[in-house]
């Protein structure tokens, strides 16, 4: 089956079985592999991306779904001249990144969720940030989304 | 600055010209493999070296895969402050692991390399070289050894000896004595004549040079890099998707695979209808291995969907009785035998426990398997074509992994090249004594003629984990009437065959006491899980240490404290923690404070956790404190997130997790069943201080996880009066002691 549908910004026709996951396709049709496979039973977030501009998490999104939808990946959040998007930049600030598998979807799910709310409040940040970092990297997050927003960081600094 | 994989150079040249220094490259012929192997040719060894450029930049070649915590950047900045480097003229690439195997085996490794060389061994504490040796050749990244044992003791040397040779280099060009002589912005100055050489010009001819085997290194005050929050070198990449681990390795004409091993270890294949898969669309192949079935399609979907129609019959290989509650069993019947199989102590501690006027307290704790779960599953790419095999993946240790291909494929070892790539975590799941889906990628790629991405479910990650082993213990301890504990007695039981004694050992002055080890071997694979032993026995030690705090009425920060060598490293750990966590003061209804300590890689890291019991009964972590002492910080930034994600860690496997067993398998599936910490239960403030100690550098990588559990366990009893002694502590909060 084909359905038409864009990514970044670019219309693509995805040619698999209408079941695969979004993310198979993402990953293995268009060859974008900064969207991970974690679980692939919507538990662990590491495949997040933008769909009509909300947090989806693609494992468990057939691309049967998808027709005419338009899905942004972690390769789309650079500005075309290859800024990097402010969250992007507050995550290097913050220096988030421990092995950094989780921290496309990470990104992906704070950008929406900052696009939604603005200032995400501290609960906000943590009904909508259930993605799994298994590297423990919560509080640089927190703190990273803090920023990217204009707010105060807050106490998650040691001495350094 | 930027990391360059190894991987992705392979066939193309790189920079000829310059220098290679190596800490045991002095003589020519070494030198010239060397250069042979940067240049791309298939000679060349080992580890810890480093590239002076024609075009004056420095590439150092690590040995150790950078798993996230790093170890990339803190080398860099080693070896940056010690040739007066400029940051933007330094990069790191992986060393590669094919060619620095072809020319040293194991048995003739790094240590044998440099036992030719006794000036320079000599000037490596003995008890270190072993460690270095087990470091290095190998290239594991795990034990927290990056840092304190190739940065501190192999490539600061080789730095300041390259500086030097530099520095030689250019006295003799220019005719001056070296004393006149300065290194700054990748040149060799001299002040009076106005005349500078860059480095490279210098590098090839100071190449040449025999190196200093002992060179001054920079004092403190000199550092430019050291001890500074250097942004990492790795994190641009992975906020942007472009980072490249295993999973994201494409070949031409690949096909994808994904595999289901018999769910209770031990057992075997023995029947599957292939029929199901092969009439998925995409299927390919089914493949039969001894222990496992295989599905090969041209994606992981049609690969995951064929495997899940089928119905394959496996064996139990003897094991279908083993559970959680008889593993418990068979520890509390060794124990009850009275026969340890290891013992380790100081003192009488058979009469210290039964000495008249003391108080016996006794009490019984005991520990799950923990999975690692590190994000990424094990997704490994093989190709084998003319004979040749080459192996994909981000794996701990690029050597080893390499001749587990090796072995599994029955090749030669120069038939077989491993291209190590970014590892989406690792935390001892990915060193390669225990990774079967080595041999499962070889076994595919070797029987298709395609190249082949072997990766695992989520589920298969969850039911074939090599876990931290189930363990339990009975401690046993008396209390004298001063107060003061007179013996102390671990009756552990678990399976490893070290006895984990370094982990158990107690750092408490007490007259008597003894770690007695009764060894009990299930059917499951058990590794290296993040902080290794200190994992259970930080958990033992610190809370029964607080038991018996209550038990003597004293306060449990106080109780310790007066346990610990007066002005000691362990004491002052304690003494910051506490006062960064404002001990003893006021806090809120319903919440109460824990404290413990523990060392482990030569850190000793100690926490205060503020916790409440939520209305559900579970636990609610507000706020923690950690106190460290790894001697000299090199990265503070990263040394604080290595730290955090200790903590993270400690308190996730506290909270929530654990793997039992059923009939011999493993009873969770996924991260449903399996559930690992996330934001919202993850502390809103952590606090971490570094002592900053002149003390021997320890590592950072595991010590800041241990004392996570015991100190939650320790506030929920100051706020309940309940003692857990089962981690892990969900749904616990509430039950009684
Ligand atoms: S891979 Fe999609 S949520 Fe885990
Ligand atoms: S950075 Fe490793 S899982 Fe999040």
């Amino acid at each position: 089956m084909t359905i038409a549908a864009s990514v970044n910004g670019k219309a693509v026709t995805f040619e698999g079985e209408g079941d695969t996951p979004l993310l198979w396709a993402i990953r293995e049709e268009l060859g974008l592999t900064g969207t991970k496979f974690g679980c692939g039973i919507a538990a662990c977030g590491a495949c997040t991306v933008h769909i009509d501009g909300e947090a989806v998490r693609s494992c468990s999104m057939p691309i049967e779904m998808v027709a005419g939808k338009a899905i942004r990946t972690i390769e789309g959040l650079k500005k075309p001249d290859g800024t990097l998007h402010a969250v992007q930049q507050a995550w290097i600030a913050a220096q988030v990144p421990q092995c950094g598998y989780c921290q496309s979807g990470q990104i992906m799910a704070a950008v929406a969720l900052i696009e939604r709310t603005g200032q995400p409040s501290d609960a906000q940040v943590d009904e909508a940030m259930t993605n799994i970092c298994r590297c423990g990297t919560y509080p640089r997050i927190r703190e990273a989304i803090r920023t990217a927003t204009g707010q105060a960081a807050i106490a998650v600094q040691g001495d350094a | 600055m930027g990391v360059k994989r190894r991987a992705f150079l392979i066939g193309s040249a790189l920079v000829a010209g310059g220098g290679v220094f190596g800490i045991k490259w002095a003589d020519s012929s070494a030198r010239e493999r060397a250069t042979a192997l940067t240049t791309g040719a298939k000679d060349g060894s080992f580890g810890t070296w480093i590239k002076v450029g024609e075009d004056s930049r420095i590439t150092i070649y690590t040995p150790h895969i950078d798993i996230g915590t790093g170890t990339s950047t803190a080398l860099a900045q080693m070896v940056a402050d010690e040739l007066d480097a400029d940051w933007d003229k330094v990069s790191v690439e992986s060393a590669p692991a094919e060619t620095a195997f072809a020319n040293s085996t194991l048995g003739r490794g790094f240590l044998s390399d440099m036992s030719g060389k006794p000036g320079m061994v000599a000037a490596l504490p003995e008890s270190l070289l072993s460690l270095i040796a087990r470091a290095m050749p190998l290239q594991i990244t795990g034990g927290s050894s990056a840092v304190r044992f190739t940065g501190q003791m192999g490539m600061r040397v080789v730095a300041a000896a390259a500086r030097l040779a530099l520095v030689e280099e250019a006295a003799e060009k220019l005719g001056v004595p070296t004393g006149e002589l300065t290194t700054a912005g990748h040149a060799v100055r001299h002040a009076k004549s106005g005349k500078s050489l860059s480095y490279g010009e210098l590098a090839a001819g100071a190449a040449t040079r025999t190196l200093a085997e002992t060179p001054a290194l920079k004092a403190a005050k000199d550092y430019r890099f050291i001890g500074k929050p250097v942004p990492r070198i790795d994190i641009p990449a992975k906020v942007d998707g472009t980072a490249r681990y295993g999973i994201d390795v494409n070949l031409p004409d690949m096909r994808v695979a994904t595999v289901m091993a018999a769910p209770v270890r031990g057992g075997k294949l023995e029947s599957v209808d292939e029929k199901p898969a092969l009439a998925v669309k995409g299927v390919e192949k089914v493949v039969k291995l001894d222990d496992a079935v295989a599905v090969v399609a041209t994606g992981y979907w049609p690969a995951i969907k064929g495997l899940r129609s089928l119905s394959p019959r496996f064996s139990d290989g003897g094991n279908g009785s083993i559970s959680t509650a008889s593993i418990f069993a068979a520890h509390d019947a060794l124990r009850k035998g009275g026969d340890p199989g290891s013992s380790a102590g100081e003192g009488d501690v058979e009469a210290g426990l039964a000495a008249d006027g003391t108080k016996l307290i006794e009490a019984r704790y005991q520990v799950p398997f923990l999975h690692h779960a590190p994000m990424e599953p094990f997704a490994l790419v093989a190709q084998f074509k003319d004979g040749k095999l080459d192996v994909w993946g981000g794996l701990q240790d690029p050597l080893s992994s390499k001749m587990a291909a090796v072995k599994a494929s029955g090749l030669d070892e120069d038939a077989v090249t491993f291209h190590p790539l970014v590892l989406g975590g690792g935390f001892g799941r990915k060193l390669p004594m225990y990774i079967e889906a080595i041999p499962q990628v070889v076994a595919l790629a070797m029987d298709l003629p395609h190249p082949v991405k072997l990766i695992w479910s989520r589920e298969e990650e969850v039911a074939q984990g090599a876990y931290r082993a189930q363990a339990s213990s009975v401690m046993k301890a008396a209390l004298g009437k001063d107060g003061k504990i007179v013996a102390w007695q671990n009756n552990y039981a678990q399976p490893s065959d070290d006895g984990g004694g370094a982990a158990a050992k107690l750092f408490y002055t007490i007259p008597a006491f003894a770690q007695d080890h009764y060894k009990h071997v299930s059917n499951q694979t058990v590794g290296s899980w993040r902080s290794v032993n200190a994992t259970q026995h930080g958990f033992y030690n610190e809370s029964f240490i607080d038991e018996l705090a209550y038990a003597a009425g004293a306060d449990p920060y106080q109780f310790r404290r007066a346990h610990l060598a007066e002005g000691g490293r362990h004491q002052k750990v304690l003494d910051a923690v506490a006062k960064a966590a404002g001990w003893g003061t006021p806090l809120a209804d319903g919440h109460g404070r824990g404290i413990a300590i523990v060392e482990c890689f030569g850190t000793i890291c100690a926490h205060v956790i503020e916790a409440s019991v939520k209305a559900d009964g579970s636990p609610k972590v507000h706020a923690v404190w950690a106190a460290v002492d790894c001697g000299p910080v090199v990265n503070p930034g990263n040394a604080e997130a290595q730290v955090m994600g200790g903590i993270v860690m400690g308190l996730s496997a506290a909270i929530g997790e654990a793997i039992t067993l059923d009939k011999g398998a493993v009873q969770q599936t996924s991260f449903g069943d399996y559930p690992i910490l996330k934001m919202a239960d993850s502390p809103p403030t952590v606090r971490i201080e570094f002592l900053n100690s002149d003390a021997e550098m320890g590592g950072l990588g595991e010590p800041g996880l241990p004392p996570a559990a015991p100190a939650l366990a320790n506030a929920l009893f100051a706020v309940t009066g309940m003692r857990i002694r089962s981690l892990p502590l969900l749904n616990q909060a509430g039950a009684k002691a």
